[in-house]
C-alpha cells in the first residue's frame, strides 16, 4: 500500500485539536486471547469516570485463534450507536493489523506491537509502538499465562495516552475478577501499571483524544440486553422455559438460569418455582413452551433466525389453537455458517407472518436494556391476555453487547394471567365454549388441564374448531374463527406498546425506525439538522401489529425514511401490508445489512442523497 | 386362576362415576380398525382404575392413530399437535402441571420417523407418561404408504415389497431409558387392559407399542401387521394380572410360577410364566428376547421391562410439588429488594 494515497490529510495531524469525551477506540485481538476482561475494564473505567460510553464486541464464530475487534465509544453527547470513523486503533492481532490501520480516519491514534512495525504504512496518522512482549516478561513470569496478561499492558497504556484515572481502572478491574481472583487481579492490574509507566516514559501524546471527567453516569448500569431480558422474564413470573443453544441467544437463558437459581427456589421448600429444559432441538422447545402454555405455565423460549424457521409449524398451530408462550428472537446474520455472530433485523417478516395459513404473530421490539426488561414482561401478558405466540425481536448488537442504561424500575402492576376459568367459575356458569367471543374483544375463554370439573374439558387442534372447540371442515365455521382472530388481532393493537413519536414543527420529512436502529437514527437527525439544516419528525415502533398513528404519522409528512438493517426493506414491506396506497407512496427506504450494527453517517448520507440536499 | 381382572360388577367405579364419564366422542375410523379396541381398552381402564378423568391431559400427533383421543375421555383435556411433536407438548403440559396424568396416542408413522428425534429425547427424560403406539407399519390418513415400522420384506396390497428394515419401538424404548416398556395386540383386550392399567399405576415414561391392524390398508396376505399374521405370531411372554393397590387381595400362588413386581404406590403386577421364566427387570433380557423373537418371526407382546423408582424429570429438575401453572405471584415474581441487589451489581 502507498502512503501517498491517504497523505493528502497529513495537514490534520500536529494541528492541536483536542477532541474531548467523543471518539472510538478499535482494539483488534484474535478471540480465545483473554482480550474481553481488559476490554471491558476499559469501557468501565470510562463508564467511572462519568462518561457516556458504549462497547461493541464484533466477533467471529469461532472459539480461538480468529480476528476480533472490540469497539468502546465515549460520546460527552451520550450517542451509544456505532460510530462509523475510527479514531484510536489498538492493533495487537498481526494478521489484520495492516488492514486495521488502513482503515482508520485520518488524524487517528495506532497503539501497536512494536514488531508489527505499522508506522511505514501511513503518515497521517499518530503511531505508538509497545514492546508488549518485552514488557510482559518481568510482570509475569509465568510464561503460559502471558498471552492473556500482555492485554492488561494497552488498558494501561490507553489509560496514560487518554488520561482515564489509573484509580478507575484499578476499581474496574478488580470488579472485574471479583474477590475469589484476587490472585489474577492482582497479576493483572501490575501489568496495566507496567503499560502505564512505559506510555508516561516513552510515549509522548501527539494524538488529539482525550477524556475528561464527568457526571454523566451517576447511578447507571452496564448490561447486555440478553440479560436484561433474562432479567425481564424473571420478574415476570416464568414458569416453564425450554430452549436450544444458538448464537446470539445462548447468553440469555444461560443468564437466565443464573437469576432463576438465585432467586426462584422456595426457601420453605428448597424446590424449584421454575422448570429449565434444554430441548433436542427448536421445534421441541416451541413444541414445550406452547403445551405448558396450554397448561397455565408463563413458558417460553430464546432463539435466533435459524430456530424461528424450525418454529414455524408449530407457531402456526400456537396462533390457530390460541397459545400463549412468548418466544425472544436475538436476530443475526443468515443461515448455516457466514456471519452467524453479526447482527441484523432480518427476521422482521418472517416472524410477523411466520407459518402457513393466515398467521400473524405480535411482535415487540425493543431498542434497549430497560425495554428489554420492561417488554419482556409485557410480551407475557400479552401471550396471556390474547392467548397467542408473542415475539420479542432483539438482535445481536442489543443483546451481546454492553450498553449503559438507567436502572430498571420493578414492575408497578401485577401480572396479567388472561382470561382462564376455575372450576368455581364452571359451576357457577355451567360450561364455557372456547372459542366464543363473549366479550367482544375477539378473545375467548378458556380452562387448564387438571381443572377439577366435569365441564372442564375441551379439544385444542389446529385450524378446524368451532366456538365450542368441536371438530368441523364446514366453510362457515372457519371463516368465522379466522374473523374472530383477525379482530382479536385488532384489539391488541391498543395494548402493545405504542410507538414514540416525536413531531417538528418545520419537517417535511420523518423518519421512522425499530429496535437498535433508534442510536444511529437519533444520531443521523441531529446531524442532518446541524450540517444541513434539515429537520426532521421521528416515529420509533415498539410493536407489531401498528397502531393508527403510524397512518397519521405518514399522513402529516412529505417523505417518510424507513430505517431497515437488511437488505430488503422488512420493516418498510410490514408496513405496505397495512396501509393504503397514498400512504405507501410516501415511504422511502434507508437499508444498511453488512452485519455491523448501522451507524449514522450512513442514514445521513443516504438521505441527503435521496433528498438532493 | 384370574384374582385381579375383573371387578365386582357394579354400575360405578370406586369414584363413583359411571362408564359413560370416560368415553369420548363417535370413531370415525374404519370399522375393525385396531385403533377403536385401543379406545376402548383406555376407557376401561381409567374406569376400572378410578382416575378422575379432568386429572387426565391427553396429547397426540397427526395420522389416524392420532384421531382417537377424541374418542376416549371427554372429561379429560386433549391436544392434537403437529405431526410426530407430540412429545414436546406433553412434555411442556406436564412441566407446566405435575398433577396432570398425561396419555400420548401416536402411531408408527408419528413416532419411528417424522417423530423420531422427539420420541427418542422423549426416553431419555423419564416424563411420568404413558406413550401408546398404534402400529400398524403403514400410513392410514394418506392411504397407505409403507411406514418405518414395516417389516422387511412385507407387502403393501398393491404388490410393493418393502425392502428397509425396520424399527423396532420397544427396542428403541428399552436401550434408551423408557422405565416401563411394553408390547401388546389390540386383539388381546385382557393383556391390553392389564397392562395399560399397569402404566397408569407406573411412576415414570410407559412407552406401549400396541400391534393394530389397519383394515383398510394393511391387513392383506403378506402383511405382517395383519390380524392374520398377529394370531399366528403372537408370543405372550407370560400372562399379566395388575393388581391395584386399593385391592387387597391375597392369594397363595405355587411358587415358581409367577413373579410379582410391586410398584411405588402400592399396586402390585403379577407375570404368569408361559413356556419361558422371563424377568421383566432386566434390560439385557429384554434386549435379547426381542431379537431372538424377531429371528424367529415371532411378535413378542406383554411387559417387556419395568423399573420403578427411577427418578423422574421433576426430580431431576427439583420442581416444586405445586403446579407451575397456578403458582401465585409471590412465589413466582421475586421481590424489589432483589432487583435493587441486582442493579447494585450492575453500577
Amino acid at each position: 500500500m502507498s502512503i501517498t494515497e491517504v497523505s493528502t490529510a497529513e495537514s490534520r495531524l500536529g494541528s492541536g485539536r483536542r477532541i474531548t469525551n467523543d471518539f472510538s477506540i478499535q482494539v483488534a485481538t484474535v478471540n480465545g486471547s483473554g482480550s474481553q476482561t481488559a476490554n471491558t475494564v476499559l469501557m468501565r473505567a470510562i463508564f467511572q469516570m462519568g462518561i457516556p460510553v458504549s462497547g461493541k464486541n464484533m466477533f467471529p464464530s469461532n472459539i480461538a485463534g480468529l480476528p476480533t475487534w472490540f469497539t468502546i465509544r465515549a460520546s460527552k453527547d451520550g450517542y451509544i450507536g456505532r460510530k462509523k470513523e475510527l479514531d484510536f486503533r489498538v492493533a495487537m492481532n498481526p494478521e489484520t493489523a495492516r488492514e486495521d490501520v488502513m482503515k482508520l480516519e485520518s488524524g487517528a491514534a495506532a497503539l501497536y506491537d512494536e514488531p508489527l512495525k505499522l508506522d511505514g504504512l501511513r503518515s497521517d496518522l499518530h503511531f505508538y509502538p509497545v514492546p508488549f512482549d518485552k514488557l510482559v516478561v518481568p510482570v509475569c513470569p509465568e510464561a503460559r499465562l502471558r498471552k492473556l496478561v500482555r492485554n492488561m499492558i494497552y488498558d494501561g497504556v490507553v489509560a496514560q495516552l487518554l488520561g482515564i484515572e489509573m484509580e478507575e481502572v484499578r476499581k474496574a478491574l478488580f470488579k472485574q475478577f471479583g474477590a475469589r481472583k484476587a490472585k489474577a487481579a492482582e497479576l493483572n492490574w501490575n501489568a496495566a501499571r507496567t503499560g502505564f509507566e512505559f506510555a508516561a516514559q516513552n510515549l509522548p501524546k501527539k494524538d488529539p483524544f482525550r477524556v475528561e471527567r464527568m457526571n454523566a453516569t451517576a447511578g447507571k448500569i452496564i448490561i447486555d440486553g440478553n440479560a436484561a431480558t433474562a432479567l425481564g422474564c424473571l420478574f415476570a413470573g416464568v414458569t416453564v422455559v425450554a430452549w436450544y443453544p444458538i448464537t446470539p441467544s445462548s447468553s440469555l437463558v444461560e443468564a437466565l438460569i443464573g437469576y432463576l437459581k438465585r432467586y426462584r427456589i422456595d426457601p420453605e421448600t428448597g424446590k424449584a418455582t421454575f422448570a429449565v429444559v434444554q430441548a433436542e432441538d427448536e421445534l421441541a422447545s416451541i413444541g414445550m413452551v406452547l403445551g405448558a402454555g396450554w397448561a397455565g405455565a408463563r413458558s417460553m423460549t430464546a432463539t435466533s433466525g435459524p430456530g424461528i424457521s424450525l418454529m414455524s409449524e408449530f407457531a402456526g398451530l400456537g396462533y390457530y389453537a390460541e397459545l400463549p408462550g412468548v418466544i425472544v428472537d436475538v436476530q443475526r446474520v443468515g443461515p448455516s455458517t457466514g456471519l452467524p455472530t453479526r447482527t441484523m433485523q432480518g427476521d422482521l417478516l418472517s416472524t410477523a407472518l411466520l407459518s402457513h395459513g393466515d398467521t400473524k404473530h405480535p411482535m415487540l421490539m425493543p431498542s434497549s436494556p430497560r425495554e428489554c426488561f420492561s417488554m419482556s414482561q409485557d410480551a407475557f401478558d400479552l401471550a396471556e391476555r390474547f392467548q397467542t405466540p408473542v415475539f420479542i425481536l432483539s438482535d445481536l448488537d442489543l443483546g451481546m453487547n454492553n450498553w449503559m442504561s438507567d436502572p430498571f424500575v420493578y414492575p408497578a402492576e401485577p401480572i396479567q394471567r388472561g382470561k382462564v376459568l376455575t372450576a368455581q367459575d364452571l359451576e357457577r356458569l355451567g360450561g364455557f365454549a372456547r372459542y366464543k367471543d363473549v366479550d367482544g374483544d375477539g378473545v375467548g375463554y378458556r380452562t387448564l388441564p387438571a381443572t377439577p370439573h366435569p365441564a372442564a374439558a375441551y379439544f385444542t387442534r389446529g385450524s378446524g374448531h368451532n366456538e365450542k372447540a368441536g371438530y368441523t371442515e364446514r366453510e362457515d365455521d372457519y371463516m368465522n374463527n379466522m374473523d374472530r382472530l383477525a379482530h382479536k388481532l385488532d384489539t391488541l393493537r391498543s395494548y402493545v406498546p405504542a410507538p414514540r413519536v416525536e413531531y417538528r414543527e418545520a419537517a417535511q420529512i420523518g423518519v421512522i425506525c425499530a429496535g437498535t436502529s433508534r442510536y444511529a437514527t437519533e444520531e443521523s437527525r441531529d446531524q442532518l439538522r446541524s450540517e444541513y439544516g434539515v429537520e426532521t419528525s421521528y416515529m420509533r415502533l415498539k410493536a407489531y401489529p401498528f397502531n393508527h398513528q403510524l397512518s397519521e404519522f405518514i399522513r402529516r409528512h412529505d417523505r417518510v425514511y424507513v430505517i431497515d438493517q437488511n437488505r430488503d426493506a422488512q420493516l418498510l414491506a410490514l408496513m405496505r401490508l397495512e396501509l393504503d396506497s397514498e400512504e405507501i407512496a410516501r415511504l422511502r427506504s434507508v437499508r444498511y445489512y453488512g452485519g455491523l450494527p448501522i451507524d449514522a453517517r450512513t442514514i445521513t448520507d443516504e438521505i441527503v442523497r435521496q433528498e438532493e440536499l | 386362576m384370574s384374582t385381579t381382572a375383573t371387578l365386582p360388577p357394579k354400575k360405578v367405579n370406586r369414584i363413583g362415576l359411571e362408564v359413560q364419564a370416560y368415553k369420548g366422542g363417535k370413531t370415525t375410523l374404519c370399522a375393525g380398525c385396531g385403533h377403536n379396541a385401543i379406545s376402548e381398552r383406555i376407557v376401561e381402564a381409567f374406569y376400572e382404575m378410578g382416575i378422575e378423568p379432568w386429572k387426565v391431559a391427553k396429547f397426540s400427533g397427526i395420522g389416524c392413530s392420532s384421531k382417537s383421543p377424541a374418542y376416549f375421555l371427554n372429561q379429560a383435556h386433549g391436544f392434537n399437535g403437529v405431526h410426530g411433536r407430540m412429545p414436546s407438548v406433553a412434555t411442556g403440559a406436564i412441566l407446566a402441571n405435575r398433577h396432570i396424568l398425561g396419555i400420548g396416542v401416536t402411531g408408527d408413522g408419528d413416532t419411528a420417523s417424522i417423530g423420531m428425534g422427539q420420541f427418542m429425547h422423549l426416553l431419555r427424560r423419564n416424563l411420568p407418561f404413558i406413550y401408546i403406539i398404534e402400529d400398524n407399519g403403514v400410513y392410514g390418513l394418506t392411504k397407505g404408504q409403507f411406514s418405518a415400522t414395516a417389516d422387511l420384506g412385507s407387502k403393501l396390497k398393491t404388490g410393493v415389497v418393502n425392502d428397509l428394515p425396520p424399527f423396532d419401538c420397544c427396542a428403541l424404548a428399552l436401550r434408551w431409558g423408557a422405565t416401563f416398556v411394553a408390547r401388546s395386540f389390540s386383539g388381546d383386550k385382557k393383556q391390553l387392559s392389564a397392562i395399560l392399567k399397569a402404566a397408569i399405576a407406573h411412576r415414570g415414561l410407559s412407552v406401549i407399542d400396541v400391534i393394530s391392524p389397519c383394515v383398510t390398508f394393511n391387513d392383506h396376505e403378506g402383511s405382517t401387521k395383519s390380524y392374520a399374521f398377529m394370531k399366528e405370531h403372537d408370543e405372550p411372554l407370560h400372562e399379566v394380572d395388575f393388581v391395584p393397590s386399593f385391592l387387597d387381595i391375597s392369594v397363595e400362588i405355587p411358587e415358581g410360577e409367577l413373579r410379582e413386581v410391586a410398584m411405588h404406590d402400592g399396586s402390585r403386577i403379577r407375570l404368569r410364566k408361559l413356556a419361558r421364566d422371563y424377568d421383566p427387570t432386566s434390560q439385557i433380557n429384554a434386549i435379547q428376547a426381542l431379537h431372538e423373537a424377531a429371528q424367529k418371526e415371532e411378535v413378542l407382546t406383554g411387559i417387556l421391562y419395568i423399573a420403578t423408582g427411577q427418578p423422574t424429570l421433576m426430580d431431576m429438575l427439583n420442581m416444586d410439588d405445586q403446579p407451575l401453572a397456578t403458582l401465585p405471584e409471590s412465589k413466582v415474581r421475586p421481590s424489589p429488594k432483589a432487583l435493587e441487589e441486582i442493579m447494585e451489581e450492575l453500577r
